[in-house]
């Protein structure tokens, strides 16, 4: 039975990977576990500068999920590049996925040239999603033309494979994976976040302190599921499925809906030790739906 | 942090909001931590203080605020509870002459620092401040280990104000009637506390989504940067947290 899956020519272990956000810079998990069972880890949205984020609060629970709006806090570009990576990779040999955010192309192009710079980073994802950022993020990710033009400048600013993730706030996000493609993005990860609220009933104001925030957790499964499919119908580049995943089994749903590897966020707050979990149920959960090489089932329901 | 499966042994009212729950099968915690517990109705776990830790033993003191809360008070005896233990940095317990300052479910945490205070000699001075006399708990058990002092903002028992007023009524200033407070409450108070003497340890709550430092939730600002209550607090010196 193989677990492995192949990413722009380097095998992953598994297709698991933590997810942006959820992981911070991966280093602390280490406390919990040996973090090399894991295929990949995706780090915590970077920028080109420091930025503390939003006010508190920044988290409300919803029906199977959460809603955050953390607001990209993080340390900046030279600290991640310089200290947070080598940190990691002293720890992992795994697939080190940077992930970087911005408010501008040049924001963008250079943290993702100071993050691609480390010997230690395998890939960049490019979030050109994020809600929870104001002038930023998302309004790179709703737009095929902006996003396509802003995919070009960064990849023809690095040499590391460049993977794009993808907003599901919008109507059409096949369109947006193919204008994506089209601007030299070597895959595509998706779903973010769904921009959602809740309302404090007492003081009757929203929870979240910048209103909205985004969703995630089991409740955005069968949309990230749905988005996945259509994605992977229509380009021909590889596909990171996330949205929702807290098991094999969902694992192995992502994978049949189009996903090459899939990424686990919300369920590590839940329970740190998740992805380790997931990784340990996947040769039962092959075994039981008759499944030898994982990569057999990529895309079986595209 | 540690993942453990907890079984509730115990439960008791403690007023109409408050109640009591002592579970066996924990690993040991200092005063000022907490846990995170599983509730059937809710995908996160819910942040909950330490109110004191013996052996195995843990009890916890909650009050009903929202659907989770409300759901652990129906908790029976037997139950299992999917538990992260041993969250945060607690308490420092060094003070000769320590202050305790509780307001309202934030006297819980205070409970086994009393009694670490008590267990080395040193008699600590306690102020409980709550809203009103039907919102006090464990007054008598406080009295156990240190000097009770209540509060209440509607004076119907005790000095008549919150923990600031009253800290305030009794005198009490660095240096003279302690040497070092420490203080779990509603974010005013903690605030007007920090205005009034920097020689202090501050508990904060917040709405958290891991509990162990992962998804930056609960960040706030320190004079040190940004700081994640559930990892680097819940407990800060009262001087480094900056106010917005």
């Amino acid at each position: 039975m193989d677990t492995s899956v192949t990413l722009f020519g380097r095998r992953l272990k598994n297709p698991v990977i933590p997810a942006s956000g959820t992981f911070g810079f991966g280093s602390e998990f280490a406390e919990y576990y040996d973090l090399n069972i894991l295929g990949g880890i995706a780090l915590k949205g970077t920028t080109l500068e420091p930025r503390y984020g939003n006010p508190q609060p920044r988290i409300a629970e919803c029906p199977s999920g959460v809603i955050n709006a953390i607001g990209l806090q993080n340390p900046g570009a030279d600290a991640v590049a310089g200290e947070e990576i080598p940190r990691l990779a002293a720890l992992f040999d795994g697939a080190i996925i940077a992930n970087v955010g911005g408010h501008s192309e040049h924001e963008y192009v250079a943290a993702s040239e100071k993050l691609a710079a480390s010997p230690h980073v395998f890939a960049i994802e490019l979030n050109i999603s994020c809600p929870n950022v104001k002038g930023g993020g998302m309004a790179f990710g709703t737009d095929a033309e902006t996003a396509k033009k802003l995919v070009y400048a960064v990849k023809t600013h690095i040499k590391k494979p460049l993977i794009v993730k993808l907003s599901p706030n919008v109507t059409d996000i096949a369109g947006l994976a193919l204008a994506v493609r089209d601007g030299g993005a070597d895959a595509v990860s998706l779903i973010n976040t769904l921009v959602g609220m809740r309302i404090d009933l007492r003081t009757r104001r929203p929870i979240i302190s910048v209103r909205t925030g985004g969703v995630s957790g089991p409740a955005v499964f069968p949309v990230a599921l749905r988005m996945v499919n259509d994605v992977a119908r229509a380009v021909d580049i590889p596909v990171i499925g996330m949205g929702g995943v807290d098991s094999a089994e969902g694992v192995l749903e992502m994978m049949m809906a189009g996903a090459c590897a899939v990424q686990v966020g919300a369920a590590n707050l839940v329970d740190p030790y998740a992805c380790r979990d997931i990784v340990a149920a996947l040769p039962e959960v092959m075994a039981s739906y008759r499944v030898q090489n994982l990569t057999d089932i990529i895309g079986a329901a595209v | 942090m540690k993942k453990q499966t907890l079984t509730l042994i115990s439960r008791r009212s403690l007023n109409d909001e408050v109640f009591g729950l002592t579970f066996a099968g924990a690993e040991p915690m200092r005063p000022g931590q907490f846990v995170e517990l599983s509730v059937d109705g809710g995908y996160l776990r819910r942040p909950i203080s330490v109110a004191d830790s013996r052996g195995d033993e843990l009890t916890l003191i909650v009050k009903k605020v929202g659907k989770g809360t409300r759901e652990m008070a129906e908790w029976q005896p037997g139950r299992k509870v999917s538990a992260l233990t041993s969250l945060g940095n607690g308490f420092g317990t060094d003070a000769s002459r320590p202050l305790l300052i509780g307001g309202g479910i934030g006297c819980a945490p205070l409970y086994m620092l009393a009694r670490t205070f008590a267990e080395r000699g040193v008699r600590p001075t306690v102020v409980l401040a709550f809203g009103s006399a039907d919102q006090i708990y464990f007054e008598r058990e406080f009295g156990d280990f240190g000097n009770v002092i209540v509060a209440t903002d509607d004076g119907s028992r005790g000095i008549r104000g919150n923990a600031v007023d009253a800290v305030r009524a009794e005198g009490l200033s660095e240096g003279n009637g302690f040497d070092r407070y420490y203080a779990c409450g509603p974010l005013p108070m903690l605030r007007a506390l920090a205005a009034w003497s920097g020689a202090g340890e501050l508990s904060l709550e917040a709405r958290m989504g891991c509990g162990f430092g992962a998804c930056m939730g609960c960040s706030v600002k320190t004079a040190d940067g940004y700081a994640r209550v559930c990892k680097e607090g819940p407990v800060f010196p009262a001087a480094s947290l900056i106010w917005e």
